[in-house]
């Protein structure tokens, strides 16, 4: 049983395409089996919101006049990269506000940063632009300041060169102090365990050899369309993986990049992480074309069969020690406590588990109703325990 | 025999004055201070759980307006900003009491303001800065 992206795509131009959340391909497998899942369902689709700090737009500010080549540019005082073209920004989502205090009286509240002007931008709202330049014959411009929103921009594109881990740490701490890290406070002696990530429901943890997604594959992003862009900074998919294939470690990543407009606030929101820093909260969901037997099987991966591994953030993770505590399962952590060395501790999650689902179900919706079509990766992305270093899909559409 | 968390605002002239310690001896009451400050020049504030029976409860709640002392229920003064929390779940690490907890079918962070102490170790832990407090 295979199927192409060109039937599929041919089945939701016609309304008929069956189309299943990650969630519900678990029960349709437990029910029906694999070969009868594929046979009725052709997309599967998966979600995920949690704080990706490697986010950010590329944002095209317009020519005052007179013209500008901006060497050092503002917006709502959060510092943007100029060394681009002349009134081209990048806005990092870490970046922090000038003048704010950071962790000078710790731990630091960061209220505001670049993943918050994104945030403003998308939801609407006018930021304060303010550019220095030191003048050209061709851009005497030295100094301009304006409200600009989204409107008055010229192009504005997200573009996040690391996003939806492939699984992540659990934070935990051993040491005798509260520490505030990017995986949130964790309170000392194992008093909790913080973890990040969607699990059964996550994207790549549903397509773990990236036999489907590649460059090119058109996405749910910040509530809008975005594409693939290529692997994601730190994808590193040589890491030890459980029989079904999938990672039991962080391993994966991808370069994501989409239109800001058309995006919105609900899943570009600004986070701000208590001693730790500025970021922003991105929703991503990915649709899985069903074009085997082992591309269902694959996704009908659960909770129960996933594992994380928990790092103690006081010394290893700061030390770069490498050690591992131990695994758990996402069943585990969703139950709301896990064992570490005899231990139970209470877990809690950074990743939205309520709107990762409501990804995965708005992008479902689009599928059905003949809005979203399934793309042809370009190439695939490195997976050595997929064989081969991208390359296309094995199906010709 | 009730039991209740209240915000006592003390007024400026009144924050020398030993006012609670009359609810335990003449209104024959039991409390527990969850939270007290005084902000100098400015005004007391004081979170107590209050317990014993209904009709002391009334006359000790009216000795204290009488002191001039503003009562508020505590259950209004931590809330919770629906359209900015993403039900991502960090507060329920710090929350001593379960006021904030993941419902395990919807997984969507619960806050229960009746079991709030309003401690407020979550306003500055929550991500999105959902949680708000209003005195």
């Amino acid at each position: 049983m295979r199927k192409t992206i060109a039937e599929i795509n041919e089945k939701i131009r016609k309304g008929e395409a069956a189309v299943v959340t990650a969630e519900e391909i678990i029960d349709l497998v437990a029910d029906k089996g694999v070969e009868a899942a594929t046979r009725s369902v052709d997309v599967i689709t998966t979600g995920t919101f949690g704080p990706m700090c490697s986010s950010g737009a590329f944002i095209n500010l317009g020519h005052p006049k007179p013209r500008i080549k901006i060497q050092r540019a503002w917006l709502n005082e959060v510092p943007a990269y100029s060394g681009i073209a002349a009134v081209d920004v990048y806005l990092g989502a870490a970046e922090v506000a000038e003048n704010d205090p950071l962790n000078s009286v710790f731990p630091g509240e960061f209220s505001y940063g670049g993943g918050h002007v994104i945030e403003d931008l998308v939801t609407g709202k006018k930021v304060r632009l303010r550019a220095e330049a030191y003048g050209t014959d061709c851009y005497p411009n030295r100094h301009w300041e304006a409200e600009v929103g989204l409107e008055d921009l010229g192009e504005a594109w997200l573009y996040d060169p690391r996003n939806s881990y492939q699984n992540y740490n659990v934070g935990v701490n051993l040491s005798d102090r509260v520490i505030y890290t990017y995986m949130g406070v964790l309170r000392p002696r194992l008093g909790n365990a913080n973890y990040c990530s969607a699990g059964q429901l996550s994207p790549l943890l549903n397509d773990p050899l990236f036999r489907t997604v590649g460059i090119g594959t058109r996405i749910f992003l910040g509530g809008g369309i975005g594409y693939v862009a290529g692997h994601g900074t730190q994808h590193h998919t040589d890491v030890p993986r459980l029989s079904t294939g999938a990672p039991s470690r962080p391993a994966g990543t991808l370069a994501v990049t989409g239109d800001l407009r058309g995006m919105s606030p609900r899943y570009l929101t600004g986070y701000s992480m208590l001693g730790y820093g500025a970021t922003l909260a991105v929703g991503l969901g990915i649709p899985i074309p069903v074009l085997d037997p082992e591309v269902v099987k694959a996704a009908a991966v659960t909770d129960d069969d996933l594992v994380a591994p928990v790092v103690d953030y006081s010394n290893d993770y700061p030390q770069g020690t490498g050690n591992v505590l131990g695994e758990v399962t996402y069943a585990e952590l969703k139950s709301g406590s896990i064992r570490i060395e005899g231990r139970e501790v209470a877990t809690s999650t950074l990743s939205s588990y309520h709107r990762a689902r409501e990804i995965a179900e708005t992008l479902k919706e689009w599928i059905t109703s003949g809005r979203f079509t399934l793309t042809h990766p370009v190439q695939l992305l490195p997976c050595e325990a997929r064989g081969g270093e991208g390359g296309g899909l094995n199906d010709q559409a | 025999m009730i039991k209740r968390k209240i915000v006592l605002h003390f007024p400026h002239e009144q924050v020398d004055k030993p006012i609670v310690s009359k609810l335990v001896r003449d209104y024959d009451m039991e409390f527990n201070i969850l939270k007290a400050s005084i902000t100098p020049r400015e005004e007391g504030l004081m979170v107590l759980e209050l317990s014993g029976e209904q009709e002391d409860y009334d006359h000790g709640l009216d000795y204290l307006r009488d002191c001039g002392v503003s009562i508020q229920s505590l259950s209004q003064d931590i809330r919770r900003n629906e359209e900015r929390c993403t039900h991502c779940g960090a507060c329920t690490a710090v929350c001593p009491t379960r006021a904030l907890y993941v419902d395990r079918d919807s997984m969507e962070v619960v806050f229960d303001q009746d079991e709030c102490v309003a401690c407020e170790l979550c306003i500055k832990v929550c991500p999105p800065r959902a949680m708000e407090i209003q005195y």
